[in-house]
């Protein structure tokens, strides 16, 4: 193979820099495996972005009214223009106000059937599941069009209910759409934290169910501590989901004319764009990113330190 | 129990031993389960098993139903069959535009998946195997990729597709999903757990190349992780919507959840749609479960390494 020869030539490669000699040795190699991705992720990633930075500190001039247009350089103005934005803010509180139940909603029922299914006290725990996990196999957005004719007035098989309940209004749409969600995720989630709590050794709660503590004390005490991290795992992609809801009220807004075309921050960005002024939907999109990362990221450390004491 | 044949090893002696404690009382496995907390148990999954598979009956019984039926018969039993009718209008209806968006989003996530999981594995297992100067700074960056979201970046990829002008083709729509940092991270992990180095070393002295090793040996112990991110990279790109929604404008390139979502916000201008809405939403989330179905003892093993670690 060609790779001691380019050992030879490295100037790295000093005899004695043992762990750089290593480094060197598969070069090619590891160029070979790494090149790939870095190239598309630096395209499709790091470039996007810095691209959408770029934009959004640049702002459009016109001599005159009917003049052309131009852009130029504006610093910070668009971001000015975000913060002073009413309506962003408010759809940003909504998918707040949204998460901050959805998430331990959805997360405590995958926690809860996790649980039941790796207890001895259920049968028949394939099927449960595969039945709790199939509305994963469905996008969003042909669960939102489901969803949409099962709260129907009309057309739904539960008219009994929809016909006095308005899932469609102002003030429950924001909650039937967290039902959406909830029915996609909460079969995924469950197998994500029902895996981890498979991989405990039966040894560590055996001696407890000896000493006669029941599986509720078993799971408490012993079970969901070992499964910290795969819960923190599910509820950092959550939080992440939330502030990125988009294809549930964009398919609902043909059902409802509550969901705004600013209702979500990416419904913001989206309406943004269309109109187009470019300029300000990158600064929303790197708001929302930023924002986005800064909780994800806070969410991890704080729960690494608690776990930690 | 069934599932022990499902399980991974260690699972599977795990519940050989519980179960076989459970069918002997007499074995000293401390008390037996409160018969109250067995049928609880059973009634909440039973109760949840309605929840999510309710909608799934209702989208199959509907889409079963001319559209006369629809409405006026029980939305939660089949009237006259007539699947085979509404699937030969959906051919028929427009060239059959529905089937092209069908292959459309087959090509996106078939193929996108498939080389997004080679590309994933190589650099994952590049990270896992081989020491080099910067390999911490690219898995840390890596793993900032996965707390940006894909939604956060489809409008900057717009903005930079749309400067080399290839905003509306298929281009745009294929090449950023072939990008996954969360394959790369669970590449990594799991190569660094499955993959020994003495195996590679002994690849070494008999003369294998290493991106040969790669392929032949390391892939081969990879494998179950390798489904997993080919598997959940093929959910997202067959459920991503916000990407195409703001790069395509030709009907012709859409994936099945944009032309869906495009005829049901129509609905109501043009009720004729809705019923190829229903047979179409059946349609498009078959191939997914199937394909869940089948591969399910590799997904699940996988999973659990992402999240155990």
């Amino acid at each position: 193979m060609s790779a001691p020869a380019i050992v030879s030539t490295a100037p790295v490669a000093r005899a004695g820099a043992a762990a750089k000699k290593t480094g060197v040795k598969h070069r090619r190699a590891i160029l070979t495996f790494v090149l790939p991705f870095g190239t598309l992720f630096a395209l499709f990633y790091l470039v996007p972005i810095g691209y959408a930075i770029q934009r959004s500190l640049l702002v459009i001039e016109r001599d005159g009214t009917f003049g052309q247009a131009r852009e130029v350089f504006g610093g910070l103005s668009q971001y000015v223009l975000v913060f002073q934005n009413g309506p962003f803010w408010r759809s940003i509180a909504r998918v707040l106000t949204f998460g901050a139940v959805q998430v331990p909603v959805m997360l405590g029922l995958a926690l809860l059937f996790a649980l039941l299914l790796d207890s001895p006290l259920l049968r028949g725990k394939k099927f449960f599941r595969l039945a709790f996990f199939v509305p994963y196999a469905v996008p969003g957005v042909i669960a939102a069009i489901m969803w949409g004719f099962l709260y129907s007035p009309k057309l739904s098989p539960f008219s009994a209910v929809t016909e006095n309940v308005d899932f469609m209004s102002a003030d429950l749409v924001l909650w039937s759409i967290a039902n959406v969600v909830t029915w996609v995720y909460v079969g995924y989630n469950m197998l994500i934290i029902y895996s981890s709590l498979l991989a405990i050794p039966t040894e560590l709660y055996e001696a407890a169910r000896l000493d006669g503590a029941g599986q509720v004390r078993i799971a408490w005490s012993i079970k969901i501590p070992l499964i910290m991290p795969a819960i923190v795992l599910t509820a950092i992609f959550s939080i992440i989901g939330t502030l990125q809801l988009l294809a549930e009220p964009q398919v609902f807004r043909s059902f409802s004319s509550a969901v705004t075309s600013t209702f979500t921050p990416n419904l913001t960005v989206y309406s943004t764009s269309s109109i187009p002024n470019f300029n300000l939907a990158a600064a929303f999109s790197v708001v929302l990113a930023l924002a986005t990362f800064v909780l994800s990221f806070t969410f991890l450390k704080f729960t690494a330190r608690k776990e930690a004491k | 129990m069934s599932t022990a044949l499902e399980s991974p090893a260690p699972a599977r002696s795990r519940k050989a031993r519980r179960s076989a404690g459970n069918t002997a009382p007499t074995a000293p496995t401390g008390p037996r389960e409160n018969p109250f907390a067995r049928s609880g148990a059973m009634l909440v999954m039973g109760v949840f098993t309605l929840y999510f598979l309710v909608p799934i009956w209702w989208l199959l019984v509907a889409a079963s139903k001319s559209s006369s039926q629809f409405t006026s018969t029980n939305p939660l039993w089949f009237a006259d069959m007539s699947i085979v009718q509404n699937i030969g209008d959906l051919v028929a209806y427009r060239d059959g535009v529905y089937f092209r968006w069908l292959l459309n989003s087959v090509f996106y996530a078939g193929a996108g998946a498939l080389l997004a999981t080679v590309i994933a594995g190589m650099c994952g297992y590049a990270l896992a195997k081989y020491r080099f100067p910067g390999r911490e700074v690219i898995f840390n960056v890596v793993l900032g990729g996965v707390l940006v979201p894909a939604t956060a970046l489809a409008l900057p990829l717009f903005l930079i597709f749309s400067q080399v002008n290839l905003t509306n083709t298929y281009w745009a729509v294929f090449l950023p999903s072939l990008v996954s940092p969360f394959g790369v991270y669970l590449a990594r992990i799991y190569a660094a757990a499955s993959v020994p180095d003495e195996l590679i070393e002994a690849a070494r002295l008999d003369g294998a190349g290493e991106v040969r090793t790669f392929f032949t040996v390391a892939v081969r112990l990879m494998f179950p992780a390798l489904v997993t991110v080919f598997l959940f990279q093929f959910v997202a790109i067959w459920n991503n919507f916000f990407l195409p929604l703001i790069m395509l404008r030709d009907e012709a390139l859409f994936p099945v959840t944009l032309g869906l979502y495009s005829w049901n916000s129509q609905v109501n201008q043009i009720p004729e749609l809705r019923g190829y809405v229903l047979i179409g939403a059946l349609l498009s989330i078959i191939p997914l479960i199937i394909t869940f179905l089948l591969l399910q003892r590799f997904w699940r093993n996988g999973l659990g390494t992402g999240s155990v670690k």
